[in-house]
């Protein structure tokens, strides 16, 4: 994972409460056996006018031209704006993954989805709990200005607009250093590399019949 | 102080370092891995440029999607093809220390190899991508189902964070009837306690009746104890269990297999250890179970009626029966022995072994598959297995009964490749689910032992099989 670093992205709206991960990303593209190349089909429905599959090539599928993704003014947007419980919907981190691999690093909404959260941290997206009036006023700003850009601040947990307007947001301590820090969670664990080794070679020396290979050898 | 239970014993010999909130770091003795659960495990070590903690702990094999025939061609399913060659393709990658590739003399599901091959030892922590790893406890090993993101976990750390779970303990205690198999006894638990009345915690299988059963018995009610909500099931190790593990082909040897067996035999609960939970069931009392409905603890036995809806008061739970009813096709009051059915699959890693392929052969032996069933499938556990049963010319009596013997795999268990059910299909299946459309979109999936399948295929309905 990347370290989260402060950025200025541009805002891509979605203005609607309750979007499902199924929504997110549908389920055929779940026999994919990849975590990455999902980007290509993140909102497929949405997205695109005809019937998405795993292995086709997006840049010649018509689109919807009035889906935002679609939009010339929110082409490279790396904050994604929407209304509540955002991420509802089956556990699939392929939603997480989708969202990731499209090139978002942060969501703004009133409220997400309790699996889509955690999920989310685990791969490096920021979600952002913002006020009701908050949110409101972004989609208002946004609609009104082409261009228009969010500071997020993780260290100093603060979005900014261009106007200069600010508002903070919560996060537990150990998410905010996993992301500062681009650590997930085997990041995390990996810190204690050294005592994982001290355990082993401790068991190792109590029961070495679980380190021997097989007399007959490995194939199979 | 109490004494320890065998769940004590095992995790507190895993624990690598423990947080406040008492949230742990496991050590993982051994991984195994399926082409379905394991690709974004392997795709996500790459893109972060991480390789396996220890290669040497994991054992991998394809088995939900492949083929259960035409071994003599490549796999026609494009979607499983590339799920089987990705597999392939990630331990020539990262390594492993068995692998059992597609064909393989020894391939088949993953729950019946790694046992058989003396891969699973007792005192040893278990996972895989896959919640009937349970199977595992039946050697004293504690052993659990994760998710994709833990097997990325375990394959680079050796590690999975974990809380301990409460301790259950449940009894059977006393004599099986004739008929009565592992099976009955997983179903009658399950009956019994619910499918969530093991949540929370590692259940301990215990008693005289449980300690009578072989190894592949004790593996089929470890199996089922995630359908009754429990993560981890557990047997304690006794003379079975080390008997059954001598001279295979990764069981220690030696002065290493002295020592080991020495330390196995610590592997049990102490006799004043505690448990949160202890349910006790006698094993006179079990019949041959039948599942009715559309959850594994909608089971009755042989001889009862499947319920009637209008004779429950509880609002919910009349409207729990009633929908578990009308996608079964059944009607309230009818008696399990009326129900006909239009397959049968006797396999999966609940009952795919030696033992529960004799049992069934038993009852098919010099008899004939009833003329309105449509299909009858076995499908042996593994490579070894099925070459086992051919010696002892199980196959033939399959056949000659109209059966059809089939190549290893997990098969008609979850459909996922071309053995499956049509819409409104009915099934009595030796395996472990049956939710909707588990064995096909439409399907309808009654869960039994294998002897019970057997007689349900020879009589075209379900039939108390100690009386034919
Ligand atoms: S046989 Fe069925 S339950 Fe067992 S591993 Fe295969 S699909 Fe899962």
């Amino acid at each position: 994972m990347k370290a989260f670093t402060p950025f200025n992205g541009i805002v891509c709206p979605i203005d609607r409460a309750n979007i499902d991960t199924d929504a997110i990303i549908p389920k055929q593209f779940l026999k994919s056996i990849l975590r990455s190349g999902f980007g290509p089909y993140l909102f497929d429905e949405w997205r695109y006018a005809d019937h998405g599959e795993v292995g086709m090539d997006c840049s010649k599928r018509p689109l919807k031209a009035d889906f935002a993704l679609n939009q010339p003014r929110y082409q490279g947007a790396e904050i994604l704006l929407a209304r509540d419980n955002f991420g509802c919907g089956s556990s699939r981190e392929h939603a997480v993954w989708a969202l990731e691999n499209y090139g978002f690093r942060a969501i703004i909404a009133p409220s997400f989805a309790d699996i889509f959260f955690s999920n989310a941290f685990k791969n490096g997206l920021l979600p952002i709990v913002a006020p009701a009036e908050v949110v409101e006023r972004l989609f208002g700003e946004c609609a009104a200005n082409e261009g228009y850009r969010l500071a997020v601040d993780l260290a100093e947990q603060k979005v900014t607009t261009p106007s200069g307007f600010s508002f903070g947001f919560d996060i537990t301590p150990q998410r905010k250093e996993s992301l500062l820090k681009g650590l997930d969670e085997i990041g995390f664990t990996l810190k204690h590399a050294d005592e994982i080794r001290a355990f082993e070679a401790a068991r190792k020396a109590e029961q070495p019949w679980l380190w021997r290979a097989a007399a007959s050898g490995s194939a199979g | 102080m109490a004494g320890k239970t065998l769940y004590d014993k095992l995790w507190d010999s895993h624990v690598v370092r423990q947080e406040a909130d008492g949230t742990c770091l496991l050590y993982i003795d051994r991984h195994l891995i399926h082409e379905v659960t394991s690709p974004q495990a392997f795709d996500g070590l790459r893109l972060a440029g991480r390789k396996l903690w220890r290669d040497q702990s994991v054992v991998a094999v394809p088995d939900h999607n492949t083929p259960t025939r035409n071994w003599d061609r490549e796999i026609e399913d494009p979607v499983a093809r590339l799920q089987v060659n990705t597999l392939d393709n990630n331990i020539r990658e990262f390594g492993a220390l068995s692998y059992f590739p597609f064909r393989h003399a020894k391939q088949g599901i993953i729950h019946v190899i790694a046992p058989e091959n003396g891969l699973i030892l007792p005192g040893m922590t278990v996972v895989c991508g896959d919640s009937h790893t349970a199977t595992h406890g039946a050697f004293g090993a504690l052993a659990h189902g994760i998710g994709t993101s833990e097997v990325e976990h375990v394959l680079a750390t050796q590690t999975l964070i974990q809380k301990k779970s409460r301790a259950m303990q449940v009894r059977v205690d006393g004599q099986l009837g004739a008929g009565v198999t592992a099976k009955d006894v997983a179903l009658a638990i399950i009956g019994r306690i619910g499918t969530a009345g093991g949540t929370g915690y590692c259940i301990e299988f215990a008693g005289s009746a449980i300690a009578g059963l072989t190894m592949e018995g004790r593996m089929t009610v470890c199996n089922l104890a995630i359908e009754a909500g429990a993560r981890a099931g557990l047997v304690a190790v006794d003379e079975a269990t080390v008997a059954y593990l001598k001279g295979r082909p990764h069981a220690p040897t030696g002065e290493d297999w002295d020592k080991a067996v020495a330390y196995w035999k610590t592997l049990h609960s102490d006799a004043d250890a505690h448990f949160d939970a202890v349910v006790e069931i006698k094993a006179e009392d079990i019949q041959p179970q039948v599942t009715w409905g559309t959850s594994p603890e909608q089971v009755l036995a042989i001889g009862e009626r499947v319920p009637d809806p209008a004779q429950e008061a509880d609002a919910a739970k009349r409207a729990g029966i009633e929908r578990a009813l009308a996608y079964m096709g059944l009607q309230g009051g009818t008696p399990i022995s009326e129900i006909a059915i239009d397959k049968v699959f006797i396999g999966s890693c609940t009952n795919s072994r030696i033992e529960d392929l004799r049992a069934a052969a038993a009852v098919v032996k010099g008899k004939t598959v009833a003329g309105t069933v449509k299909l009858a499938l076995v499908v042996p556990g593994s490579g070894i297995v099925k070459r086992q049963a051919e010696a002892e010319g199980l196959d033939r009596i399959f056949t000659a009964a109209g059966f059809e013997w089939r190549e290893p795999g997990c098969s008609m268990c979850l459909a996922m490749n071309d053995d499956r059910l049509s819409p409104g299909e009915r099934c009595a299946s030796t395996s472990n689910r049956n939710f909707e459309g588990r064995q096909g979109p439409g399907g309808r999936t009654h869960l039994v032992s294998p002897a019970m399948a057997a007689a349900a295929a020879i009589a075209g309905h379900f039939v108390d099989v100690r009386h034919i």
